[in-house]
């Protein structure tokens, strides 16, 4: 029995070292330990065998298949791990470096400036609101309180309609009666303040060149409440505009005058690029001319229907203005304006995201 | 404007205080100001130099040697001035001083050493005249330093004219000097004037025909003027602040236009007896004292002497009475008109002059008869033989009304939000020449009348004069309190980024601006031309100029067109504006649109226009969770292809088009290239309720899936088969996949997979069977048929 054993465990050795993949190993596996395999046959051969024998013998076929089991298994890994090997080393490479996805889209730049203005306002609890770009004499120019002969109204400069007292604004300041109406009531009687701004595209007659166009897009904004400063209005310009260019910003208010607002104030900043020392994008004075700005003209707050006759400093706000397509080419480094509206998808397609 | 400091000195002791901190604060207080420039600094060392002796250059035609006497010595000077002669004093710019910016040295001039420079005024800075050098007054001593003759030392500074549009009073120097008056806290000073000496009973005849036009008119007439050449003084003056000086007479009206902000003209006193100011019955033409003639409409005021027109009112003189240098006799006129009036003259003329802009301000009515006394000192002054032969004439037709404007400190608190005393309140509005009555907080402040034409009237106003001479730079700030209270954000907004978001990040379209006309010459590239619609005036009819955008399409198309270069596929969109047509009430009908344009050389025209539906599908099931149907409709604009154009409904609103492009547009665009083109009204897409998201519990029971293949007949859509496996009919059916699509040239086939479930345990072979079953012989209605 014994010479059995050791001539089968060589054969086993033998063949098992043989194998290299885990079909022939699972055939090696049932010739062995299989109900007819080899250790079945040995256990058979086991009833032969005479008494006294008998345990020995049963001892050593059953070390026998255990040898033969742990051995395999430990084979079956070796070759599991092999063919993993295999596959691994078989595997290509990828080239990340590869032109990979779709051709992006792309945001008109000003959508870009315009959202992110947004959302700082809408963080300071401003509504945002949109207008028609087709308004009336009296939305443009009369419920500004700018006077029917005043020079903004020129032929020369504003595009009048062949419909009936109708133009494309010049302004967003157009919508102030509007919005002034819209968020009258819950002003009085829900004390909530009037705090929106309302982003949109303008429409002037110019001559069109590198800093010109006639199609144009500002945000403007105001604030009512009761007891609205002059002070409040400097706070939040400074508030705002170090916001909006992310640093720290140094304001000066000069006087500036637009019949809808009374002080009216032309709002410098500090040149960003030479930090008020001077150079040429500030023409070496050391500021920039960013936005017109001032306390809503008394006037204005009448006809928008927030204060009457009798009390006509009931409610008091601030109005300002921001050149988006000026801030957008501050901001994108644009030297030509017509960029915005030539439709060019070289220049556009740049404007992949924030 | 042009500011000369040495002017406003005139008016106000500014001693002590620094030129460039002064002016800054004016730019932080009153108005803007461009530029400062210092004349006099590149000026020195020049003094009177008598020129003794005048030789010929022996090697030059037209050089000069001279000696000059500076005083202290005499110099050898070689000079190549015309006028250079023996005799005469002038300017002499020793060795080691400078003029124009350059060093005086030794040098030689065509081998004759030259020790220093004879110097003409415009080489002084002084004036524009470089016809010869200097020639001064015989009187004054060789060696006097040029700089106590001429005021060459100034400080100029500009103002820009746009911030002095409400500020009438700022049009002048004495306006301005009162506004640094005020800066510094120190008295303003009076204007110098001369009474009439005049005292018999002539006067000047005016009559004025039109008294809504013309406000004020005062004249006055002078005889014997022997003094033609006005003072350094004024010369330099005049020419620092950008005029030109003339004739003493015409010097002295400019002199104190530029002073007093009062426009004033001086009409030859031969040529003029009778004045009326009038418009003409008739458009007449008329030539100014430029030499350039106009034609005078019905409506421009104009002076007339009795019949004849002289001067077009506030705008120009003619030539015909024009102040000529020997002229001894004038009528002064000094008038206020009506601002729109001369305004609206000016431009229809193109004829914008310091007198009509300065009129275009509304100037104070009270000033015409300041500036005739102060016209008649600077006369006197310069003529002390002169005579006025008649009283000042002055028909005062509209006089302002007197301003008072009461308010309290209180109030002054509340709108600058910071405390300002009352002390203060009080001392700034006076130095601004306000009236003021106070008692304790309570004022009452009376508007000078410079500045009660239009600027000042209310309270508001008041707070602006009391807040810019206290200086905003000096404001305290403060944030506001108010109550919380939510904020929303409006529908339309989110609609529009989320639309912007889907068509640049999941389709990688192009956002583009156009702008909201038609241009014609784009449209007649690609074979089109504008649609009838509201237009803007002016523009050219014949031209089709200026005619407003019916679709986004007339500025997309030609933008696809002119980008097709870019890539071989790509798209562009833009939310933009569109007119269709006018509403009811006449006004026009302005619409709010979304539009894409997909351009494609790789891709099938099919493909690209499923690539189309696919953007609008997800577009509006991402915004309101809905389903979209197309129905087809006859194209309404030339470009759009007669058989694939389809209105896009959600229910039974209609949300927009999609369309292919017709074949004769198409052909203009690009060879073999295929567009689709998606208009969306984002308006009525607002409009649209969102349908809320509905859960339905998965079942735990697995699904039993059923393939069909189908020949579909030509004619029938996908929507007509979904007639036959409608969710109310089957309520199993959990979901319906289109497999395969397979299209030949004579058939058309398609392989669906259907979806089983039930939610309490899994259907049959047999109950699947029944309901496929149910499915074909609808199918078969439809003449559509399982693949065999």
């Amino acid at each position: 029995m014994k010479d059995r054993i050791s001539e089968l465990k060589e054969r086993f050795s033998k063949e098992l070292a043989a194998v290299s993949d885990q079909k022939s190993l699972e055939e090696l596996r049932l010739a062995f330990l299989s109900k007819k395999g080899h250790v079945s046959m040995l256990m058979q051969e086991l009833a032969k065998i005479p008494n006294e024998h008998k345990k020995e013998a049963g001892q050593l076929i059953n070390a026998f298949k255990q040898e033969v089991s742990e051995r395999f298994d430990a084979r079956m890994e070796e070759i599991k791990r092999i063919e993993e090997e295999c596959l691994i080393n078989s595997t290509e490479s990828y080239d990340e470096s590869l032109p990979a996805g779709k051709e992006k889209g792309s945001y008109h730049p000003i959508t870009l400036v315009q959202r992110e203005l947004e959302d700082i306002f809408e963080s300071m609890g401003f509504d945002v609101e949109d207008y028609s770009e087709i308004v009336d004499d009296y939305h443009c120019f009369e419920a500004l309180n700018i006077p029917p002969y005043h020079p903004a109204r020129d032929m020369q400069d504003t595009y009048y309609l062949s419909t009936p007292n109708q133009l494309l604004k010049s302004h967003t300041s157009a919508a102030q009666n509007a919005i002034m109406h819209k968020y009258g009531k819950l002003l009085k009687e829900k004390g909530r303040p009037i705090r929106a701004v309302f982003p949109g595209r303008c429409f002037r007659n110019e001559a069109i060149d590198a800093c010109h166009e006639n199609t144009f897009f500002q945000m403007e904004g105001i604030m009512i409440d009761k007891n609205i400063s002059v002070s409040n209005l400097i706070y939040f310009m400074k508030t705002m505009l170090s916001e909006v260019f992310e640093r720290d910003v140094t304001v000066r208010l000069r006087p500036g005058f637009f019949p809808f607002v009374e002080p009216g104030f032309e709002l410098d900043i500090q040149c960003l690029i030479c930090g008020g020392k001077g150079c040429p994008s500030c023409k070496n004075s050391g500021w920039l001319e960013l936005c017109p700005c001032g306390m809503i003209h008394p006037n204005v707050l009448k006809y928008g229907g927030i204060n009457s006759e009798e009390d006509p400093y009931e409610y008091t706000g601030f109005a300002f203005g921001l050149g988006l397509t000026r801030l957008a080419m501050m901001k994108y480094g644009v030297k030509d304006i017509r960029t915005f509206n030539e439709g060019d998808l070289n220049a556009l397609s740049q404007f992949v995201s924030k | 404007m042009f500011v000369s400091m040495n002017w406003i000195k005139d008016f106000v002791d500014l001693d002590g205080f620094d030129m460039e901190q002064l002016i800054q604060r004016f730019t932080l207080s009153t108005a803007e100001v461009e530029g400062i420039e210092y004349k006099g600094k590149d000026v020195d060392n020049v003094v009177v130099g008598e020129i003794i002796s005048c030789e010929d250059h022996p090697d030059s035609d037209h050089l000069h040697v001279l000696k000059v006497d500076a005083g202290s010595e005499v110099f050898d000077v070689v000079c190549g001035a015309p006028n250079a002669r023996a005799g005469i004093k002038t300017a002499f710019a020793k060795v080691d001083g400078n003029v124009c910016g350059m060093k005086i040295k030794p040098a030689k001039l065509r081998g004759i050493m030259s020790y220093g420079m004879c110097c003409s005024a415009k080489e002084l800075g002084i004036s524009d005249d470089h016809s010869g050098i200097m020639e001064l007054d015989g009187s004054l001593a060789n060696g006097t330093d040029i700089k106590e003759i001429y005021p060459i030392d100034d400080v100029i500074f500009e103002v820009d004219n746009k911030s002095l549009t409400n500020r009438p009073d700022l049009w002048g120097h004495y306006g301005i000097a009162r506004e640094f008056a005020a800066l510094v806290d120190r008295p303003l000073k009076p204007l110098p004037v001369a009474e009439n000496p005049y005292t018999g009973e002539d006067t000047v005849d005016v009559t004025i025909r039109n008294e809504d036009k013309c406000y004020r008119y005062s004249a006055v007439r002078v005889e014997n003027i022997t003094e033609h050449v006005s003072s350094n003084v004024m010369q330099v003056r005049l020419y620092y602040c950008g005029s030109r000086p003339i004739n003493l007479l015409a010097d002295i009206t400019n002199y104190i236009m530029l002073e007093l902000g009062q426009p004033m003209h001086a009409f030859n006193g031969d040529k003029v007896e009778k004045i009326v100011v009038s418009t003409p019955d008739e458009t007449i033409r008329f030539t100014t004292l430029d030499g350039n003639e106009h034609e005078i409409t019905t409506d421009t005021l104009m002076i007339y002497n009795d019949k004849t027109p002289v001067g077009i009112a506030g705008i120009m003189g003619g030539l015909d009475s024009e102040i000529t240098d020997d002229t001894n006799s004038l009528v002064l006129e000094s008038a206020n008109f009506d601002a729109v009036s001369i305004r609206k003259s000016a431009s229809r003329m193109a004829l914008r002059t310091d007198a009509s802009a300065r009129y275009e301000k509304t100037l104070d009515p009270e000033m015409t008869m300041l500036a005739v006394k102060r016209f008649l000192k600077l006369l006197f002054d310069a003529d002390s033989g002169c005579k006025c032969v008649s009283k000042i004439t002055d028909i005062y037709v509209k006089k302002y009304p007197k301003i008072e404007v009461p308010f309290n400190k209180q109030f002054i608190d509340r709108y600058t939000g910071i405390d300002i005393s009352s002390d203060r309140i009080e001392k700034t509005l006076q130095s601004l020449g306000f009236g003021v009555w106070r008692n304790g907080d309570d004022f009452k402040a009376t508007v000078p009348t410079w500045r009660a034409t239009k600027d000042v009237s209310m309270q508001a106003d008041i707070v602006e004069e009391i807040t810019r001479i206290y200086g905003y730079d000096n404001f305290e700030i403060k944030t506001t309190y108010e109550p919380l209270l939510p904020a929303r954000k409006s529908n339309r907004k989110v609609n529009e980024n989320h639309t912007r978001d889907l068509l640049v990040k999941n389709y990688g379209l192009h956002e583009v601006h156009s702008r909201i006309w038609c241009d014609p010459d784009d449209l007649r590239n690609l074979g089109l031309a504008p649609e009838d619609n509201v237009r803007l005036l002016g523009s050219s009819e014949e031209k089709g100029t200026g005619i407003l955008r019916t679709s986004m399409m007339q500025c997309l198309l030609p933008l696809v067109y002119k980008n097709r270069s870019f890539s071989d596929t790509f798209g562009i969109f833009e939310i933009g504006r569109v007119v269709c047509g006018t509403n009811e009430d006449g006004t026009a009908n302005e619409k709010r649109m979304c539009a894409a344009v997909l351009y494609s050389k790789e891709k099938s025209e099919k493909s690209l226009y499923m690539e189309g539906v696919d953007i609008v599908n997800t577009l509006i099931s991402e915004l309101k969770h809905r389903e979209v149907n197309y129905v087809k409709t006859d194209p309404g604009h030339a470009w759009q292809h007669p058989k694939n154009t389809a209105k896009i409904l959600t229910g039974d609103t209609c949300l927009g088009i999609i369309n292919t492009i017709h074949p004769a547009t198409l052909a203009k665009i690009a060879k073999n290239c295929a567009l689709v083109c998606i208009e969306i009204d984002m308006d009525v897409l607002d409009e649209v309720l969102s349908c809320d998201l509905e859960f339905e519990e998965p079942s735990r029971f697995p699904a039993v899936d059923y393939d069909l293949s189908l020949v579909v007949p030509e004619g029938i859509r996908y929507e007509n088969m979904q007639e036959c496996w409608k969710k109310k009919d089957i309520p199993e059916l959990a979901n319906v996949k289109v497999i395969d699509i397979y299209d030949s040239k004579d058939t058309k086939s398609i392989t669906m997979r259907f979806s089983f479930v039930l939610s309490d345990r899994t259907l049959t072979g047999e109950e699947v069977q029944a309901r496929i079953d149910s499915i074909i012989d609808k199918l078969a209605q439809k003449n559509v048929t399982l693949r065999v």
